[in-house]
């Protein structure tokens, strides 16, 4: 694989001066990227050699010839995976076809698309991920065409705990069909469980794809088909590598609230490649001890052999490995309703009780329910009723120039914490919290290419990462240094204590020092709004107290104008974290300031801001 | 050529008086603490940066930087300190430290952990306060001792009115202090040289201690100017001034030793600022500026000699000093318990162990002192041997006093040994950066075991001085310790002793870099000697030289000092 990218033997077939122009072009692409580059020049040459001339400007093949578009539309991968596999499946069956990020995707072209295939996530209360903004807005708004020759079908992901659920999905089925466009499959809607439904969704609407297609496709049509699947090494999601652990440190004081660890993991040997951005996926073992409430609080046997889908393992391995047990879902809630008969759990289940509901989701896990509304499992159901075990994804804090290829950094705050009575964890947190050096942590690499490094080193970034959001920046940072990057870097972090919670505060300290970091501003919420302060206790002794909370978005808003300013000359804005609170708060804030200081009306900020969403240069990795 | 100056007198220079970049420092939020050279300049405020030094590994693992935060000492002339200001340095110490109220051994209140940005409200606290931290610690002339005792009220009423004057009138003039800590304006332009200190301030630091006699509480032979203030016919006559006190020494380093201070000379109380200010004045045109561990009075006497020291005070002075007059000292320890004074006000000795107010256990010392503070109508007085003394008590208020001082477990005085009740304790470990081996927080462990042997003998109740410091530089004064344990190494101590009881005598080595079973091995056959063969009233340093355990010191040779000697 690697032979691919060795940029040596390049020289000797070009001009010194085109070796220089690609040596330029190459500069700072990703491996995908560089795949990309290769497969592209490969088909080139192949047209070459038949001299073939294609007018056609894109790689990606002329429209006219029919074929079926793959766009997706993802902010933590799940459908960009789905579009993926669908690709490659329908490559496979001889489809032409094209696969397509949202908003990478050329507008005009889609009056004369004809077969036309949807993946898209729909984040929080109904939005679109921000990958996907564009094509959602120019879809819904008055300048979409008609398009009475397009045959499509769409395939919406989704959290049924959440009142609009599939909102996105549902949306763009709909809107094609007004829009005149025929469905060659029906809507699918996957939940968090996404397999269950995109799984089978996908083979039936392939085999529609291909009736629609099959009579006018050519032979010959895969050979001149290129995308950007990128090639990963023979390990996977699916076949995750099991990487040695060669650190496991905790990164805040003893007297922290919230024990926030930094993980090294070794890739070596995996041909696992990843740029600062990427996320590492992480499949984790549920806590021992969780199992254990588990098993206690259903009367079940560990060791009893359960069957499902054919295959056979001992309980406790069906739930420590295989099952979700920490993420509560609206069909576990109904599940256990069912079982239990429990008034209360049907009552919340009713549409009217929504808020009810979501406050139920928000603080209980499964366990709770388990324990507050007894019913009596089988192992059998159980198995079947619990959704399988998803990775989680860790946003990379390490680049490959600094810590070396083989090597990868994370960044993962644990969740435990006590509940009703007993402690509570987070499935992948805990695991990894708890690995010693040497053991093996089940990884795969998840690309995430609407969070890079602008490709011009010399624009300024700007980072926002409170808490373990600052993950990615660590490797931003990292790279910029290592790459001699000649933008400047601004990074604002906040946490809940100066003195407990500064994350990587003595590489802050360094890379402020040695010049890869110009402007650090940071907000720590629980220090009373001073710095490097020890808050007094509200004591009612008349002193003087200041319980103001500063976040990072109060930071941006004291620092407008320069933010302001560096924006306008073209500086890159990336948002890492929390997404229900933070990630709005920062967007609100970023509306406001460009209202202060950009002399724009509120509308016109939002716009701007959406357009610089749309142009990759605001882009938000959060959860 | 004259000798190449230390770097913290360029420091100094360049300090615009004592403002360098610390107002920046104090602004920078990335780090807990403040650049190098700044942190040179805040002592002079009354702080020290240090950092707590058994997180500094694990933080360092942690990616985080030392748990920085600040010593702030008060300036408390006397130790003398009204109730209303001992309830601001409470409530300072709850909100802002990390381990209660700390007494010093120079009669001044210490916080410790005070995080950078809580260095500000809290000198602006203390100052509202009517008090400072100003000159508490920086090369000066320190927080200005003064024996407490309340039961000669008049005579204490003179003596600490002078040592107030002295603290006041010689402190530094610089407006650094008000503008970085009290929103005081800031200068423009180049500010003016002090009168008394000029731009370099003196070579290092100047300690006045004034004693009553008969009581040598504050050591006043350990100071640089020691004032024995000489009652006549119940007026005060005036002081005998003794010169070149100083405890501080470096390990295997013969050129440094603690050396107790000389009388010279008697002068009248109308005599005594311009005496004072003199002998500081010709310290700072004299002190070696090129070495501060040679900086301090003491060698440049040993330099220049006491008498050509004594001729330039008196050319400057424009008279001659009278003879010292005669004078006497008993001890140097404190009197527990209730003492009725001449006026027929009561006060009250506490011990307070190693003048630490925190509550620990049934010993809430915090919180009794908090509640003495809140009924008491008197003063209090801190003590160089890290005590306190509630003064000024009506005689009808005794009994609530006493009622507090027992709820709250502070009437230790009553029941404890004669060591543990006069030992003394530097802070050291996890908090001073100069600390070698454990002090305070060894004290407690030491004395039990010390306790088991001393009562196997029947010496429990023997006031033996016991001195322990986690480095030789001497806050804890251990060279007048009759046992003294003074910190090479984790758990390894140079033992000393010897030293009399009323601090005039230094001590001497007798085990080098010991730990503690060889320390109890040393000492134990000692006290089954002393406990034998003590004579009535003998102290236990006493014994040691009559009984020859202890040799005759060799005389300080002057080669020591030779090659510092200017050609």
């Amino acid at each position: 694989m690697n032979a691919l990218v060795a940029p040596e033997p390049l020289p000797i077939a070009l001009s010194a001066e085109k070796s220089a122009l690609l040596a330029r072009l190459a500069e700072g692409l990703a491996a995908e990227e560089l795949y990309w580059v290769a497969a592209w020049s490969a088909a080139r040459a192949g047209q070459a050699q038949r001299g073939v001339r294609r007018a056609e400007a894109t790689p990606a093949g002329a429209p006219d010839a029919p074929r079926l578009t793959i766009l997706y539309g993802s902010q933590t991968g799940n459908a960009k995976r789905l579009a993926e596999q669908f690709a490659s499946r329908g490559e496979a069956a001889g489809l032409p076809v094209r696969l397509v990020r949202a908003d990478a995707y050329p507008q005009r072209e889609l009056a004369k698309e004809t077969h036309l295939l949807v993946v898209i996530s729909t984040q929080g209360d109904g939005e679109p991920p921000d990958d996907a903004r564009g094509f959602v807005e120019f879809l819904a708004g008055k300048r979409a065409p008609r398009l009475p020759g397009l045959r499509y079908a769409v395939l919406g992901l989704g959290d049924s705990s959440y009142p609009r659920f599939c909102a996105v999905g549902r949306q763009l089925d709909q809107r094609l069909a007004e829009l005149g466009a025929a469905r060659f499959a029906p809507l699918g809607e996957a939940d968090v469980d996404v397999g269950a439904v995109a799984t089978p969704w996908s083979a039936k609407a392939l085999e529609k794809a291909r009736e629609a297609l099959g009579s006018t496709a050519p032979a010959a049509a895969r050979s001149a088909t290129v995308h950007a699947l990128p090639s990963r090494g023979t390990h996977s999601r699916e076949q995750p590598f099991a990487a040695p652990v060669l650190a496991n440190q905790r990164i805040v004081s003893r007297d922290s609230e919230r024990a926030v660890h930094h993980i090294e993991l070794s890739l070596e040997g995996s041909g696992l490649r990843y740029a600062p951005g990427d996320a590492l996926g992480v499949w984790p073992v549920n806590p021992p001890a969780l199992v254990a409430q588990w098993l206690q609080a259903l009367h079940l046997d560990g060791e009893q052999e359960v069957v499902h889908e054919g295959r056979s393992l001992p309980l406790a391995q069906w739930l420590s490995r295989e099952r979700e047990l920490t993420r509560l879902t609206r069909a576990f809630v109904a599940a256990q309703a069912a079982a239990s008969g429990h008034a209360d759990l049907m009552r919340v289940l009713r549409k009217e009780n929504a808020a009810q509901f979501a406050e139920l989701l928000d603080s209980h896990q499964p366990i709770d329910l388990l324990r507050r509304y007894r019913a009596a499992w089988r192992a059998e159901e159980l198995v079947a009723a619990l959704r399988p075990l998803t990775p989680r994804l860790y946003s990379i804090a390490s680049s490959p120039r600094a810590v070396g290829e083989d090597e990868v950094h994370l960044t993962a705050a644990k969740v435990e914490y006590a509940a009703f009575g007993v402690p509570h964890w987070g499935a992948a947190s805990a695991f990894l919290a708890a690995q010693e050096e040497d053991a093996r942590v089940p990884v795969f690499i998840e690309a995430n290419d609407r969070f890079r490094l602008p490709a011009d080193d010399a624009r300024d970034v700007i980072m926002i990462g409170p808490g373990t959001g600052v993950a990615p920046f660590r490797a931003f940072v990292q790279d910029r240094r290592e790459t001699g990057a000649r933008g400047r870097n601004w990074l604002f972090f906040g946490n809940r204590h100066f003195t407990r919670d500064f994350l990587y505060q003595v590489e802050w300290q360094e890379a402020l020092k040695n010049g890869s970091l110009h402007r650090l501003d940071l907000a720590f919420s629980r220090d009373g709004g001073g710095i490097c302060v020890k808050s007094p206790p509200m004591d009612g002794r008349g002193f003087a107290q200041d319980a103001r909370k500063t976040y990072v978005q109060d930071r941006l808003r004291e620092q407008g104008r320069e933010l302001y300013a560096w924006l306008q000359g073209g500086a890159h804005l990336y948002v890492c974290g929390d997404a229900s609170h933070m990630a709005k708060d920062v967007h609100a804030a970023l509306i406001d300031i460009a209202v202060a200081h950009g002399g724009h009306s509120p509308d016109d900020a939002r716009a701007w801001l959406a357009d610089l969403l749309t142009q990759g240069r605001y882009a938000r990795d959060v959860y | 050529m004259p000798p190449k100056l230390s770097e913290l007198e360029h420091i100094k220079e360049r300090s615009r008086q004592l403002r360098g970049s610390i107002a920046a420092g104090l602004a920078d939020p990335v780090t807990g603490s403040i650049s190098e050279a700044d942190t040179k300049l805040l002592k002079f405020h009354g702080s020290y940066q240090q950092d707590d030094r058994d997180l500094r590994e694990e933080r360092r693992r942690q990616k985080l930087e030392p748990l920085y935060a600040f010593m702030l000492r008060a300036r408390l002339p006397g130790g003398v300190v009204t109730p209303a200001q001992w309830l601001v340095f409470d409530r300072l110490a709850t909100d802002y430290a990390s381990s209660g109220l700390r007494i010093t051994t120079r009669q001044t209140f210490q916080l410790h952990g005070v995080l950078k940005g809580n260095l500000k409200p809290t000198i602006a606290a203390i100052h509202h306060a009517m008090a400072s931290t100003i000159a508490a610690c920086g090369d000066v002339l320190r927080n200005v001792v003064a024996t407490p005792l309340p039961e000669q009220s008049g005579l204490h009423a003179q003596a600490y009115a002078w040592a107030a004057k002295l603290s006041a009138e010689l402190a530094p003039q610089t407006t650094a202090y008000l503008e970085l800590w009290l929103d005081g304006e800031k200068l423009v332009g180049e500010p003016e040289p002090e009168p008394l200190y000029g731009k370099i301030y003196l070579p290092r630091k100047f300690k006045i201690g004034l004693a009553i006699p008969p009581l040598n509480d504050i050591d006043v032979f350990a100071q640089d100017l020691g004032l024995i203030a000489i009652e006549e016919d119940g007026r005060l006559a005036g002081f005998n001034l003794a010169i070149g006190g100083g405890m501080g020494a470096t390990h295997g380093d013969p050129t440094t030793y603690p050396r107790l201070a000389e009388v010279i000379g008697f002068v009248t109380p109308e005599q005594l600022r311009a005496a004072a200010e003199e002998v500081i004045a010709i310290q700072r045109d004299w002190g070696d500026r090129s070495e501060r561990k040679h900086a301090r009075l003491k060698y440049t006497l040993d330099h220049r000699g006491t008498e050509v020291f004594k001729a330039e005070l008196e050319r400057r002075l424009g008279f001659a000093l009278q003879p010292a007059r005669a004078f006497r000292f008993d001890h140097n320890g404190d009197r527990y318990g209730w003492t009725g004074g001449e006026d027929g006000r009561w006060h009250l000795t506490l011990h307070i162990e190693s003048g630490r107010l925190l509550d620990r256990g049934p010993q809430r010392l915090q919180s009794g002192m908090r509640e003495l503070a809140r009924v008491h109508t008197g003063d209090f007085r801190l003590t160089c041997n890290q005590n306190v003394i509630v003064a000024n008590v009506d005689a009808d208020d005794r009994a609530r006093i006493d009622a507090i001082v027992a709820a709250h477990g502070m009437d230790g005085y009553r029941r404890q040994s004669g060591m543990r009740r006069h030992a003394i304790a530097c802070v050291a470990l996890p908090t001073c950066g100069l600390a070698m081996a454990e002090s305070e927080r060894y004290l407690p462990t030491v004395l039990e075991r010390l306790e088991a042997r001393l009562e196997h003998h029947g010496l429990l109740d023997a006031p033996i001085l016991l001195r322990l410091s986690g480095c030789p530089n001497g806050c804890s004064r251990p060279y007048l310790g009759e046992i003294a344990l003074v910190g090479r190494a984790i758990g390894r101590y140079d033992l000393r002793l010897g030293a009399d009881f009323s601090g005039q005598r230094m001590n001497v080595t007798y085990r080098e870099n010991v730990d503690e079973p060889a320390i109890l091995d040393a000492l134990d056959p000692l006290f089954a000697a002393y406990a034998a063969g003590r004579e009535p009233g003998e102290g236990f340093g006493d014994f040691l030289w009559r009984t020859g355990v202890l040799a005759t010191p060799a005389p300080r040779p002057e080669r020591r000092i030779a090659a510092q000697v200017p050609a």
